[in-house]
Order: C-alpha cells, then structure tokens, then sequence
C-alpha cells in the first residue's frame, strides 16, 4: 500500500528509459483525456439523489416567495446589492450584519472539516459544484456521443459531418446548461421573474449581461473541458484536506490484502483483483484506485460500484473497493500477512475490521467548535436589535466654549430602524444636573419637554444634537452621559452612552 | 546546471537534479493548458502596453488614446452635470428658504460639508473650531460681523477687510501706543479694564484709571459696557470668547498694536449655489442665529 503510484497522465512526455540530461525534459505535459464510463449501483444512485437535490435547489430557490408587505421584494433568498439588503426568508440584513454570513460561512468550513474527518472526501465527491455539474455535462455528453468505447472512438474518427452534428449538438447541450446556470447566478441578485424577463427581451442591464456571460462562460468551461484539471490542479482544497483525515476517516480504498495478487479469475493462487481495469475506466480523474491514496481522488465511490458489479459477476464477496478507514486496511493487512489466497484469508481479514471510530479528539473538536460557533450566531439571531441609535461625538471641535463661559458639545444621532414602521421617539438624557438637550433640527417635544425624533422606516435617520453646559457647574474634562429613545409607551426603544468633553478645570 | 538527475524510484518520475540536505525535488510538467494560460497573460500584457499610456515617455498615449485624467475630468463633469437641477434650485433660493425646505438643506449640508473642507477648513479648521491667532470659531455663539444666514452670506460673499472686493467688511482699529494716542501706562489701565468688563481685572485700581479711557477711545465701537458693535465689526469685550487671546499680555498687545485679520470675498471664486450651501453649513454648525 505504501508504493504510491503517480497515475499516467501525471507523467512528463516521453519518459526517458535512463537519466536524460536537463534540456530533453518537456516543458509540459500533455493532457490524457479522461472518458469515464458509466457505472450503475448504489453509489451512483446517491451521487444522482445529490446531483438532482443540489441542482434542484439552486435553479428552484430564486423562485420561491416570501411576502414581506408592499414596497419590500417579495422574493424568498435575495442579495439587494442596489438598496444594500440581504433577505432570507423572514431575515433582512443589513451590511454592518455581514458578519451572518461570515458566521454561515464558518458553520459550512467547520462542518466540511467535520464531515471529512469522518466520511472523506464527500464534499469532493458528492456534493461540490464542480463534481455536480460536470456529472451533469458527461451525462449529457454520454445521452449524445455514447459511453466511454463509443466517445473514443468518435474523437479518433475523422471529421464527418456526422461527428461535427454529434459535437455541436454537445457543445450546444453544455451551454445552454451553462446558460441556465450563470442566470440563474443573476436571479440571486435581482428579481428572478423580472431579471429573466429582461434578459430574454434584451432590455436588462450591461451589468447583468456581463456576470450572465462570465458565470456561463465559467460553467461551460469548468464543467465541460478543465474537469478533473480543476480538482488537480487548481483546487486549494485537495491539497489540505489531507490534514483533516487520519486513519479512522472512511476513505474510498481498494482492499488489497485482498486483491493482490492480481490475476485471471479462473487463475490458482491469485487474489480477487481480476486486473479488469473497470475501476480505473469509470474513474471521472481517470486514476487508479489501486495504487493507494492519492490526491486526484475525489472520493466519489464510482469505483466501488464498478468493482461490486464485476464481484457479483464472479460470484466473489463485493467490497473490493470500498468506504473503509485506514486503519481497518492495516489491521487487515496484519491478519493475512503470509496467508495464502482465498476464502480464508477473506474471512480473516474481515474479521479483523472494526467499526469506525466516531468518537475521537478530533471529531468532537470539530463538534465543540460547530455547536459554539451555531450557539454563537443563533444568540445574535435571537437578540439582533431592530432598532438602534448610535451617537457620535463631534471630534472638531471637541467642545465648544460660548460667550457666556458655558461649553457646547455637539453629536450626531444616527437612528438605524430595521422595521418598516416609522415609530417617533422621545429623545431623553441622562446626565448631571444643569446640562441643556437641544435637537438642532425642528423637532416636535413631548408632554414632559422632551424632543420626538421620527425614525425612518427601514432606514436610517440622522439628527445633530447638542448639549449645552452652563458657566459655573464644575464638571470635570469628560463627562459620561446616556442618551435613551423612549417609545410611546415610555419603555426604552434604544440607548447609547456618550461623553460630554469640558476645558480641563 | 544540476548534475544529478536521476529516477525517483516511488514515482517514476524524473528529479531535477537539486537536492537539498538529502530532500530532492521532481520534475513535474505543468500541464500544458495551464502554460497557455500562462503565456496568454504574457500577451494580455503587451496587449495593454501597446492600448493604453504605459511607459513613462510623453506622448506615450497608446493607441485608444485613453488618458486617466480625463477620465477623471469627465467623471466630474458627468457629476456636477447630474448634481445641477439641485444647484439650480439652490442658486435661486435664499438660504432662509434652503434651511426651511428638508430636502435642499439635507442637500446644502452635504454640500457645504464638502466646500467648508475645500475651502474654509485651512484656517477656520475642519470642523469650523477655529485657531488660534485670529482665525474666528465658526461654531460657537460669539460673531464679529453677524451669525443671521443673511450676515453669513455676506461675509462669504465679499470677505473680510480684503483689498479686493468694494463691499468687503472692513474695520481698522488705531494702534494706540504704536501710533502714539496713549501711553504705555494708559495702555496698562484700559487693559485692565477691559478685562474687568469680563469680571477678570486683576489691578481694580487700575481698572477704575482705565475706565475714563475707555469711554474716550473705545467706547464708541466696542459699547459702553464692552458688548461690541457688529456693524462695525468690533467685537464684544464683554464674553468669554478671545479671538487673540484673553489673558492680560495679550490684550495689551491688541490695544497696543491693533489686530486684524484678513479674509478673502468668496464671490466669484464660487458658484453661488455652493455659497448658499456654505452659509446653511455654517449656520448650523451650532452658532446659527
């Protein structure tokens, strides 16, 4: 197991039988076309449970409604860059509550560590974008140009009018996926209904046409011919990821206490790896299985599926190639060591397997840190004020000495309304005896001589106010002081401490 | 060159020959897509060179001729273009009608935010505080020439006691001991009395000497009891607010020598929009009368 093989493709060109001096070398190297065939079995099955829920998701949840009253857009999931708004479902954000979404964001990297540590590669394999759709655009590739013997051979075959029918109909299938893809990116940002509507009848912005181009130009391409590429090359992901596996992570592998040594199956003495290669044909980065881990694997399983239909036709156990930990490969590894071939060294090494470690120091890490991290963002969630004030302090001048000896200070109120009420608010000041409150602009002043400040609804309304000592009352340089809005009711909508600033006594 | 090249025996692929206390590197291609990409960047670069001004040489424009700065000029063109219905309407309003209307005060706030900064804030400071030295604090409720919006415009407009301007305010205080109409001494009284009308005298005798003089010489701009004359721009003696200063070296320095700032008359350099933006700013920095 240890021997790690490099799979073909990786290879320089001509690989020289000797030592070749530096300036042979090429300077790249050349692509292998990778032409996976298709695979039946319960692997597969998932992978297109997860392929129609991903996409079904993301082509369906711009369409959703969510009634939100009059004026307000009504749709579901909706990013308003223009009017800066985030809505999703009965949640509005505001930019300076961007950090949801970083939350969210963190929620999603700490689960992907979590999910790998246990189960592998399945982000990669299952449920990744680039995984999705180029299931997707092989499907489509298969449906027009036939399975993997048929799609090499077409390629070979000279340019006919019957091949170049079969690739533009090809092409034309992708982008239009493409197509379908990069609007439906744009339905996240604008009005699904409207924004297709003037897409279609070429009346929607510059803007929107060019993230509609680049994001099909980006499908297109990324689906339909990098691929694998992607994955290798690339994706950051791949190379890390590693860090977050050990030997109790469930891995796609390839049992070879079991398989090995390879052989015709009517052989004597050989283990159950026929060399059929029909892992390595279904494989969609084109690799070997059975040459160990290695970092073009996504962890998808087809070849698991492969391997079981080729056992079952054999009549031999299934799970050549299967989920399994590392350290189930060792164990059995060291149960069969110098048994021969067959069905007792199978027997041995299954038995020799334990059931996974769920529970380690690494996996309630990741645990710890996910309920953290959710409890975290749900507290915000539950105690996110939907209205706040917030004062700033003139800081030129920071106060202001008047003809009569007094000092002024000056502040800006900055009411923030989330609702879409428009409430007034009583303006009150907690602060020592003697300082004056005035509210620079015309201002309605309750029973008890208090400024009423309108809040704006979904907005935010800005008021200068000013505190005015009089000569004599012996403050000393700073002075704290509060500022309360107080609703109808007299309860305290939002408060805000502040100082007020004096010439040193 | 490296001399050591030889077969990685676990990956079957060739080293480069450098080795690094015994850690060896392999020679893995990039994949051939990825030095086109490569070599398109090169391209997309001297692409760029040969469209836009790229090398430090005059005339150097590139061939779509697209200069930066007038990018930027057309850019602030296309604004103030998209700001003059609003600069219209300001233009032919007063600013007693700006500061009643919501909308062009909001409007005349921000925009005289943005003119105090270009233009006013070197002396009067950013936030209209003033500096030392006799540039007047814009923000309290001490004016020489007036704090109505009406006696703001005007100063803006034609500036304070400048050459250029006919209708700018002037005023000229005598320097009393440079030019001989008092003595050190009667400087010294009339200081203390000064000082006095603010309940700060420290001499009260001396105070009391100063008090004839004052009537004689100061008395008929500054007021009887110091409260100052703004349409003479002298300004009240009787506060807590010093243009040059309030202690008592400073004072007798003013009698003495006179002083007088200098401020030049706006109209003409700006849009009258802006002046009117500029005196609803200003007004409502807090001194507004």
């Amino acid at each position: 197991m240890s021997e790690m093989k490099a799979p073909e493709r990786l290879q320089a060109r001509p690989a020289a039988a000797s030592p070749a001096p530096a300036a042979d070398l090429p300077l790249y190297a050349d692509r292998q076309k990778v032409y996976p065939k298709a695979v039946r079995g319960p692997v597969r099955r998932i992978k297109w449970a997860v392929l129609a829920l991903c996409l079904g998701l993301y082509y369906v949840v711009p369409w959703l409604r969510w009634d939100r009253g009059s004026g307000v857009p009504d749709q579901a999931v909706l990013v308003d860059i223009a009017n800066a708004r985030l809505f999703f479902l009965w949640i509005e954000l505001w930019p300076q509550e961007i950090y949801f979404l970083a939350g969210a964001l963190i929620l999603g990297a700490i689960a992907l560590f979590a999910v790998s540590s246990l189960f592998g590669r399945l982000w990669c394999g299952f449920t990744c974008p680039q995984t999705v759709w180029t299931d997707l655009f092989m499907w489509v590739e298969r449906l027009i140009e036939g399975d993997r013997v048929e799609r090499m051979r077409l390629d070979k075959a000279p340019w006919t009018a019957a091949k170049w029918a079969r690739k533009a109909a090809k092409h034309a299938a992708w982008l239009g996926i493409a197509a379908a893809t990069g609007g439906a990116w744009i339905m996240y940002f604008n009005d699904a209904p409207t924004v297709t509507r003037e897409i279609l009848t070429g009346t929607a912005s510059a803007r929107v046409y060019f993230f509609f181009g680049l994001f099909t130009a980006t499908t297109y391409v990324l689906a339909g011919w990098a691929r694998e590429q992607v994955c290798t090359y690339m994706c950051p992901w791949p190379r890390f990821q590693a860090a977050m596996l050990d030997e109790h992570s469930l891995v796609v592998s390839y049992r070879a206490w079991r398989g090995e040594p390879r052989g015709k199956a009517k052989a004597q003495g050989v283990g159950d790896c026929v060399d059929c290669y029909a892992c390595v044909h279904v494989c969609p980065t084109g690799i070997d299985i059975r040459d160990g881990q290695q970092l073009e694997c996504i962890g998808c399983g087809l070849c698991i599926d492969a391997c079981d239909q080729i056992m079952e036709r054999l009549g031999r156990p299934k799970g050549l190639i299967a989920f399994e930990t590392l350290s189930n490969l060792a164990a059995s590894e060291a149960a069969v060591a110098n048994l021969p071939p067959g069905p007792q060294r199978f027997a041995r090494g299954m038995a020799a397997r334990k059931a996974p470690r769920v529970i380690r120091p690494r996996t309630l890490v990741y645990a710890g840190m996910l309920s953290a991290v959710g409890l975290a963002m749900l507290t915000a969630l539950l105690l996110r004020e939907t209205l706040s004030v917030t004062v700033i302090h003139d800081r030129a001048p920071t106060f202001v000495r008047l003809a009569d000896g007094g000092v002024r200070n000056g502040y800006t109120l900055k009411i923030a309304n989330k609702t879409r009420e428009a409430p007034t608010l009583a303006l009150a000041l907690d602060a020592p005896a003697g300082l004056r409150l005035t509210v620079q602009d015309p201002a309605e002043s309750d029973a008890e001589g208090r400024p009423l400040l309108a809040a704006r609804p979904d907005g935010l309304a800005q008021y200068r106010v000013f505190v005015t000592a009089p000569p004599g009352l012996g403050l000393r340089e700073s002075t704290p002081v509060t500022f309360r809005l107080l609703d109808a009711g007299g309860r305290v909508a939002a408060r805000e401490d502040s100082i007020f600033l004096g010439p040193r006594p | 060159m490296p001399t050591k090249i030889e077969k990685d025996h676990v990956t079957g692929t060739e080293t480069t020959g450098h080795e690094w206390d015994g850690i060896k590197e392999l020679n893995t291609p990039l994949p051939r897509w990825w030095l086109l990409v490569f070599y398109a960047t090169i391209a997309f670069a001297v692409l760029w060179m040969i469209l836009f001004p790229s090398l430090p040489i005059r005339g150097a424009t590139g061939l779509t001729g697209w200069i930066a700065r007038e990018a930027v000029v057309g850019e602030m063109q296309a604004h103030q273009a998209r700001l003059e219905p609003m600069m219209a309407r300001l233009r032919a309003t007063t600013p007693g009608e700006i500061a009643a209307d919501p909308e062009l005060r909001a409007f005349a706030l921000a925009g005289g935010r943005a003119a105090f900064a270009n233009t006013c804030a070197g002396c009067h400071g950013a936030g209209g505080q003033g500096a030392p030295g006799g540039f007047p604090s814009l923000a309290d409720d001490d004016w020489i020439w007036g704090g109505s919006l009406e006696a703001i415009r005007t100063t803006i407009l034609h500036g304070v006691r400048n050459t250029e301007d006919e209708r700018a305010r002037q005023s000229q205080m005598p320097r009393f001991l440079a030019d001989g109409l008092l003595s050190a001494a009667q400087v010294n009284d009339v200081a203390e009395y000064v000082l006095s009308l603010s309940g700060r005298a420290g001499d009260q005798a001396a105070a009391a000497r100063g008090a004839a003089i004052y009537a004689e010489n100061c008395a008929s701009c500054h007021g009887e009891r110091g409260e100052g004359n703004r349409e003479l721009g002298a300004p009240r003696l009787s506060d807590q607010v010093w243009l040059y200063g309030g202690d008592k070296a400073s004072v007798v320095r003013s009698i003495a020598f006179s002083r007088g700032g200098v401020m030049p008359a706006w109209q003409g350099r700006l849009d009258p929009a802006v002046i009117n933006m500029l005196t609803v700013y200003v007004h409502a920095l807090g001194g507004g009368e």
